[in-house]
Order: C-alpha cells, then structure tokens, then sequence
C-alpha cells in the first residue's frame, strides 16, 4: 500500500497549524481547526477514437474555521503561509461578528477523543498518477475500439477519472490528522444510430476507491464487461416498448444502489431531518420524531452507514471535524434506528458522539455533514439473483443506473436503468425498453418482499453527490445485495410527456 | 489579501506562464473572491469568505496525424509554481493523440484596455446590508409563526487570458444570487422566491419576504388534486430552467450524428424546423442589460460536451438560437464549424426568451406589450400556477423527455383567482416539445431559475402558459 505522499507532507503544515490556531486563541474563539487540503484529479475523454477532453487539476488551499461567542466563522485562501494562515483566522473571526446577531442558538460541539499525529491512507495498490500517460490511454482507447468495431454501435465513448485527496487537519484540543486516499471511475459507453432514433449504453463497473489495478483485472473485469455490451446494446434497440402496469422487480445492485443513495442515504441525514437543508436539497420525510419508530421497510431490511469498508468512496481515517471513521445501523428490522452526524447536530439532539459524518470537498469550502457509505446488507444465505427471479411470474429485472430524480422530502422518486429484462413465470425472456419505476419511499421499501444473499452483494457508488450551498460534490459507495420488490408502478417513458 | 504570495501580479503570472512555455499556448489565471450566508429556521447556519487564483495552461503540440492538446489547472500561490503547470500541460499534450478540435489560436495584437487592472473583489462586508435585512425579517417571521431559509452568495471573478498568439485579455464576471424560502411553522406550507444580482445593492429583503407572506397566505386553504394533465402557468425561473437544459444539449455535433432531439437523421439537423407556433425568440447575448457577461470564451468546455480549449479568447457574438418559433442555430466550436461550412457559435453565459424578434423585448422595454403573469392569473378559468421545478433529470435524450417535482408552491387558480395551494407533482415533459404547445407567452423579465443557479444565473424569461402540462404522479413532499 503506497504511503502518504512526500511532496504534502513538505508543506509547511505545523507553520500553518500554529499560526491560525494561536491566532484564533488569542482571538478568543473556544473552537478552531485549520485543514490544508490537496486535491489533484485528471480526467480523459475519448469520442470514438479521438481524445475529447484531456484536464489535469490541483486545488490546494488552507481553511480556518473558528466558533467565536458561540458563532460558526470561516476563512480560506490559497497562499500557504503563516501569515496568511493568522490572518484567515482574523477573516474566520469577522465573518462570525457579521453572523452573530443572526444566531440566536450558540453552536456546541459534541466531544470527541484527541486523536494527536493520526495517519491513515486508503486501500489501493497502484497510485494512477504514477501510471504513464501512453499506458493509461492505450487502455482506455482499446477498450473503446472493441466497442467501435462491434456490429451495431456507430460511435464510443470512453470517460477516465482519478483522484487523489490529501488533507491534514488540526484543532485547538489537539488533534492532528494527515490522510490521503485515492478513487477512480472509468466508463465506457456504446451508442447505435439507426433510422428511427438513438440508444446508448454503458458499463456497470462503479467508481470506487481504488488505483490504477481497476483498470488491469483488480475489483472489475472490464474486458468482459466491454466484450458484452454490444449484443446488449442490440437486444435493447430491437426491445419491444414496455406495457405500463404494476410489476414485480428483482433489481439488480448496479441500480439499487442509486435507489439506496437517493431514498435512505439522503433522507437519513440528520442536518435535513432538522431543516437545516430545507431551502436547497431538501428536508426529509424521516423526521427526528420518528427515530426509532418509522417503519421504513420490511423486516428483512438492514441499512448501515460506515466510512470504513475497504474501497468504499466515503471511507476515511477521520472526518474533516477530527471524528475517528465508524460503522452504525440506520435502519435495523425495516425500522429507523440512526442518522449521519457531525458534532454540532449529535450535541444538539444529544445524541453523545458524532458518528464521523463532516466532510468538506475542498479547503474553500466548510465542511458539513455529507454522506458515509450507505448500505444494505445482504440476507445471511439468502437467495441469488437467479432465484429471486424464480419467484416472479410477471415482472421485470432492473439492470443498472441512468436517470434519478426524488422530490425534497425524499417521498416521490423515479429511476430508469440501462436495461430492462421482462421475467414470465421466473425466467428472463428478453429485453424490454421505455421503462422507468416510480414509488414513494416507504411503499417501495415496505413492499420488499427478498433480499438477496452475500453472492448477489456489489459496493457500487458515485463520484458526484451534491448537496450544500455552496455546492459540494462528496463520492460515496453503496453496497447492496439483489432484492425483490412487489408490484411497483411502472411508466412508459414514450407515452409521458407530449400531448397526451 | 490579493496577489500572490511573492507579489507577482495575475498579468505577470500570465505572462510567466507565456514565457515559459514553448508550445502554441494558452494562459488564463482567474481569481475568485466569494462570500456567502446560509440561514434555516430565522437563524445564520453558515457563512464564509473564500479566495482562489487558477491558472489555467492550453497547450498545443504538433504530433502525427495533427495538433494534440491538454489542459492542466492549478491554484497558484506565486510565480514559482507557475513554470511546473505550463510543463505538466506541454508534457501531456506532447504524449497525446491529434484532436478533432484543432484550430489555430485566436489571435490578439494587442492588450485589452483593461488588460492591467487588478482583479475586482468581494468580501462578506458586501452583504452587509442584506444580513441586516435579515434580522428583520427573522424577527418579523418569529412574530409571525413562519420560518424563514435561505441563501445569499457574492462572486466576482477576473479572468485574464493571454495566448503565444498575442491575447491579452481581461474579464470581470460579478454573479450573485439571493434565494428566499418561508415555510408556515408547521412545515405544511412552503413558498420561494430568488433572485439575481451583480453587487446586492438591489436586493430588497423586506419585499422579498412580502411575497412569501402573500404565498404562504394563499396556502392557507389547500386542495388535494390527483395526478393528471392541467392547464398550467410556468413563472419565468421555471421556464428558465428548462429552456437552459435545451440550451446545454443545442450541440451541433451531436446533433449531426443523429444523437440528439435536435438531429433529423442522415446527417443533417432540425436547424429550419418550427419548434413552435408562436414568433418566440430563444437567444445569447454577452451585452445584454443586466445580464453582462465575459464577451470571449474564457471556458474551456460547454455543458453540451463541446470542446472550446483552441478556442479561447474567441469573441462571443449574440445569437439567435430560435427565431420566430424556428430553430435557427446550434452551438459549435470552430473545428466543427469549419468542417461543416458554418460560423462558430460559443454560448453566452446567459439565455434570452422573448415574443417577438430578437431584442423586442429590450426594444419595447422589460415587460414589453405582453401580459404580466398577474394578468395571466386574471384570464385563467382554472388551472395551476407553479412555483419551482425541482430535481430535473433526463429520462429520454431522443426527445430530451425530462422529469422532475414541483416545490415551494402550486396554486390552484379558478375564475381568475388564486384558490389555494395544491400538492405537489412530479411531472414528465420535454422542453422541446413544450415549445410547441405553449399557448401564451407573458412578459418576459430578468429571473432566477431554481434547478440549474449553481450552474446558470443570468435569465430574462417570460411566463407561459401550457394547455396540458404532464403532472405524472402526486408528491406528498410540502
């Protein structure tokens, strides 16, 4: 496993930690942390065989946040200097004198062990930045050109994002982290044009936190995945239109996962529960009054935060408030049970300790309580996917992620997939296509009828979850086993919209 | 604090970067200063001060087969970071294939005017006036039994972009956006209003929180309506955010290939078709009033996926993208546009509709002859009045079908007045295919949409009204 790297460890860091600290103090803040935070990402894009977009990306910067008379401030800048870091504490500190007569309620923080000269650096074997910019492309373009000379695919499109994330965090109480982790999502997508209209579709394979090896075998099979897609791209174009009705789904983890993010993941953050979003991302129909009583789902489903599961997008050492990463149950026999914290909202609702959830995407950005890998377990010797098939007669097999939309309370949600399989008396007889499932949050869950066993479980994920004002985009993973849901709505995609 | 660690100016770390560099290149450093302020429940949750200066390097190598390029951009702190971001761009462009977008680099003789200007800024004291509006408004919104959310954000950013070909340009781009949400304290009823700004001085925190209070008071009664098709009122931020998604996805390329609402197959595109009945105009303008935006491409891709990287510092000229209910154009960088015959068109940061031909609209003055949305509520026998839309996602590209929610407000509307608040939908339609049955176009105006202001903030829309909107299924959200 690579170390953390030498080029952030040579930056002034205890300079900057001592500067903005001390100045806070003798400023009078009863809280302060500084995070110097590196991010450096590369994306590549190929259109067919053309390289489309070629960008390399540092950000690197400093923040100071400081609670002063009980006030949240915050100041960032980019220079790393002791001068600059004393004097992002003076602008954390004004900023929080403009905020005081708009703060009735003073902020406390729940406690939290010192965790003094911590390190920690994810799991993966080979860092993609060390990766030869020829080798990597060759990769990317081989994989694109199988799709290309297929029968039936007009064009290919093949994406290759990496990231490596250093940060280094301090406090007054004494805490002092350096972390680094790394993640990467390649994709690759087959289109076919023909004379009624367009179809794409593109690889299951998630973004995971892993190097440069998911690419050569390590966590995915790509070369299979690419060699399959055209006949699937095929079957899908000549697919018959789906009836709309109620059916019976067996959904396969490349798209639960999503299901997961958007109706668990997000609805179980406390900072919505309590309005602290309401204006932008949303509230949450699992309010705080409800803890411990919501009947999310059916007995069978148990969903768990953690930001520790190897290669999971949202795991960390410690998060950006000093919180040591844990794993805790969200929903335990179908009911809720917890919610993702920081400090502020586990003293506020007093509910001791926070459960490691701050996170900023930058180090000009504040951090706030994001996302942990949201998961739902897997049935110990539950069914596979083939045999939760087998107890449908009349439905469809829901095979990875496209669109997503849910309204601001996390009630109403509708997802379509990359493909559509119809299941007749437990076999899969073909595809189907124009399909999108639509639900309210608790009727879908509820009407869970089989989760699969730990054969079916995928730690799938995304790169781009946004919540916040300003905005910021948090990876995180979901795993999540196959599972069958019970008579679910089911649109036509062609007949909506246009005049009826 | 300004400059660079080591007091090199942004000019001269462009220039640094130029000189450095011994590729065809492009050098653009953009400094940012933002400010903002976050509130929930009549209370300040967060707020902050943030500075950034990147520098942005295009290189361009000869390799065979043609011109390969690649982007790096860094924050730099000082001029001694500068020489390793020019060879990280030479050397990934060196190792990389010919691009399809190759084009000379736009070409400058010399300096802008106010190429040596320093960069504008912003600090939290720019909202000052706005935070104070605020205590008021909390104060009276405790007394009233509302909540009141929200947020207000202060960006200016200067570009300067100079080039081996001779650009030295400079430009300042101030976006503001100030979003106002009142909720009864019940949660069960829940109104929003927005708006853009360029410097605060016109936001007005007394009015805004008025018009909740005449929203939250048409909630006070509510009706339950199922799911179904309504005559619908679209205000103009919400007709903005879907006229943005069809301006993100107006790619000629894609378009050509067959893979886009806006291709006609065999190669050509829907460029000549009607998209509506109605003489609108949809178009981009970098002078509009009010809406101003950096007249030369300081970008280096478009939301539709169109590549600009040889293209920067290309002049952005207005253009029409419907005209009298026609499609007119697409958006295409000039590789394509010389390959298919045609005129460049980079997008403009902002999007114009209007009835009428391009400019009537400024011509006849905001507003212009055309109904407000108060007189369309006035002729409606009975229908719906929207207030935002929500969570918009792509369902379909062949027809660039959308879905999405609705928030913060749908009114039933009869006999020309308002009723009462109604649940909320999650409704199914393309914008594409909504052009052609919008049966009335109001006023247009300059608005904020909901969805897309992270991304979009300089709109004039009019509100419309739509015969049969497709409301798919009934949200519980409030």
């Amino acid at each position: 496993m690579p170390d953390l790297d030498d080029s952030f460890l040579d930056l002034p860091l205890e300079r900057l930690r001592d500067a903005a600290l001390s100045r806070a103090a003798e400023l009078g803040c009863s809280y302060a942390d500084v995070r110097v935070e590196r991010l450096r990402g590369v994306y590549r894009e190929y259109r067919d065989r053309a390289l489309e977009t070629a960008t390399d990306s540092q950000t690197l910067g400093l923040a100071v946040r400081v609670v002063r008379e009980g006030v949240w401030g915050f100041a960032s800048d980019i220079a790393l200097t002791a001068e600059v870091a004393a004097r992002l504490a003076e602008r954390a500190v004004a900023t929080a004198v403009v905020a005081k007569p708009l703060t009735p309620r003073l902020v406390e923080l729940a406690d939290e062990p010192v965790h003094a000269d911590a390190r920690w650096v994810s799991a993966y074997e080979i860092d993609p930045f060390a990766v030869e910019e020829a080798e990597q492309q060759a990769r990317m373009l081989e994989l694109s050109e199988r799709l290309l000379g297929a029968p039936g695919v007009s064009h290919s499109s093949a994406a290759l994002g990496y990231v490596q994330e250093n940060k280094f965090f301090a406090n007054l109480a004494g805490t002092s982290t350096l972390q680094q982790r790394v993640r990467i999502q390649p994709q690759l997508t087959a289109v076919h044009v023909g004379e009624t209209g367009f179809a794409s579709m593109r690889t299951l394979a998630p973004p995971v936190g892993r190097g440069w090896e998911y690419l050569t075998g390590t966590g995915w099979d790509f070369d299979a995945e690419v060699a399959e897609l055209p006949g699937l791209l095929a079957e899908h174009v000549a697919a018959p239109s789906v009836t709309a009705g109620r059916y019976d789904l067996v959904i396969d983890p490349s798209n639960l996962f999503l299901t997961i993010h958007e109706s668990i993941g997000h609805a179980t953050e406390l900072d919505r529960a309590l309005g602290y979003e309401a204006a932008y991302a949303g509230s949450s129909f699992a309010t705080f009054d409800q803890l411990g009583s919501l009947q999310y789902g059916s007995p069978g489903m148990h969903v768990t935060g953690d930001r520790t599961v190897e290669h999971g997008l949202a795991t960390i050492g410690y998060d950006d408030e000093g919180v040591q990463a844990q794993s805790f149950d969200l929903i335990a026999g179908g009911t809720l049970v917890g919610y993702q914290l920081n400090r502020q909202m586990a003293a506020e609702k007093e509910l001791g300790r926070s459960n490691g959830c701050a996170f900023a995407d930058s180090p000009g950005h504040i951090p706030m309580q994001r996302m942990p890998n949201v998961s739902l377990q897997p049935a110990e010797a539950g069914p596979s996917t083939a045999e939760l098939i087998a107890e449908v007669r009349d439905g469809i097999y829901v095979v990875g992620d496209r669109s997503w939309s849910i309204d601001m309370q996390r009630y109403n949600f509708q997802f379509t997939g990359q493909r559509f399989f119809r299941i007749e008396r437990g076999r899969l007889v073909g595809q189907v296509k124009d399909v999108a499932y639509q639900a309210t949050t608790t009727d879908f869950w509820r009407s869970m009828e089989a989760v699969g066993g730990p054969e079916t479980y995928v730690l799938g994920g995304a790169f781009n979850c946004g919540k916040g004002q300003p905005g910021q985009v948090a990876p995180v993973s979901h795993g999540c086993p196959s599972a069958l849901f019970r008579r679910v709505n089911v649109l036509n995609t062609q007949s909506e919209g246009n005049q009826g | 604090m300004s400059g660079a660690t080591d007091g090199a100016t942004a000019q001269e770390l462009v220039e640094l970067a130029l000189q450095t560099a011994t590729l065809p290149t492009v050098a653009r450093l953009a400094e940012r200063w933002e400010t903002n302020l976050r509130w929930a429940a009549n209370a300040l949750t967060t707020n902050g001060e943030m500075h950034s200066r990147t520098l942005t390097v295009v290189a361009t190598a000869p390799v065979e087969g043609g011109t390969a390029v690649a982007t790096v951009s860094r924050e730099v702190a000082g001029a001694d970071e500068v020489p390793a971001v020019v060879a990280a761009a030479e050397t990934a462009a060196r190792s990389g294939p010919p691009s399809e977008n190759a084009a000379p680099l736009v070409e400058g003789r010399e300096p802008a005017p106010d190429w040596a200007e320093p960069p504008q800024t912003t600090s939290i004291e720019q909202l000052g006036a706005t935070a104070e509006g605020l205590g008021t408004a909390f104060a009276r919104a405790a007394q009233e039994s509302h909540l009141l959310y929200g947020f207000a954000e202060h960006i200016v950013t200067t570009t300067y972009l100079g080039s081996s070909t001779g650009l030295r340009l400079r430009g300042v781009q101030p976006t503001g956006r100030f979003e106002f949400n009142g909720k009864t304290a019940d949660l069960t009823a829940s109104a929003w209003v927005g708006a853009s700004t360029r410097d605060f001085r016109d936001v007005d925190v007394a009015a805004a929180y008025d018009e909740l209070r005449t929203r939250l008071g048409w909630a006070a009664t509510t009706f339950e309506l199922p799911a179904g098709r309504y005559e619908t009122l679209l205000p103009p931020g919400a007709v903005a955010d879907l006229m943005i998604y069809a301006y993100w996805t107006a790619n000629a390329r894609d378009a050509e290939e067959g893979r886009s609402v806006f291709g006609a197959g065999q190669g050509a595109t829907r460029i000549g078709d009607s998209l509506s009945p109605l003489p609108l105009t949809l178009r981009s303008d970098p002078d509009t009033p009010g809406l101003q935006t950096v007249p030369f491409v300081d970008y280096t891709a478009s939301q539709d996926g169109t590549s600009w990287v040889f293209d920067a510092g290309l002049p952005i000229e207005p253009v029409a993208w419907v005209t009298d209910g026609v499609l007119t154009d697409l958006v295409r960088n000039r590789a394509h546009g010389a390959a298919t015959g045609l005129p460049a068109t980079p997008p403009a940061d902002n999007l114009i509709m209007e009835l009428g031909p391009p400019g009537s609209i400024m011509a006849a003055g905001l507003g212009g002859h055309s109904a407000s949305l108060a007189e369309m509520i006035k002729n409606t026998r009975r229908g719906l009045l929207l207030t935002c839309l929500w969570y918009i996602r792509e369902v379909d590209p062949e027809r660039l079908l959308l879905t999405g929610l609705t928030r913060d407000g749908v009114y039933l509307i009869e006999d020309g007045e308002v009723k009462g608040a109604v649940n909320n939908f999650r409704w199914n339609e393309s914008p594409v295919e909504l052009l052609g049955r919008i049966s009335e176009v109001g006023a247009s105006e300059i608005t904020l949409c909901r969805e897309w202001n992270d991304f979009f903030n300089r709109t004039v829309m009019p509100p419309v009204r739509v015969p049969d909107f497709n409301m798919s299924t009934v949200s519980q959200a409030s």
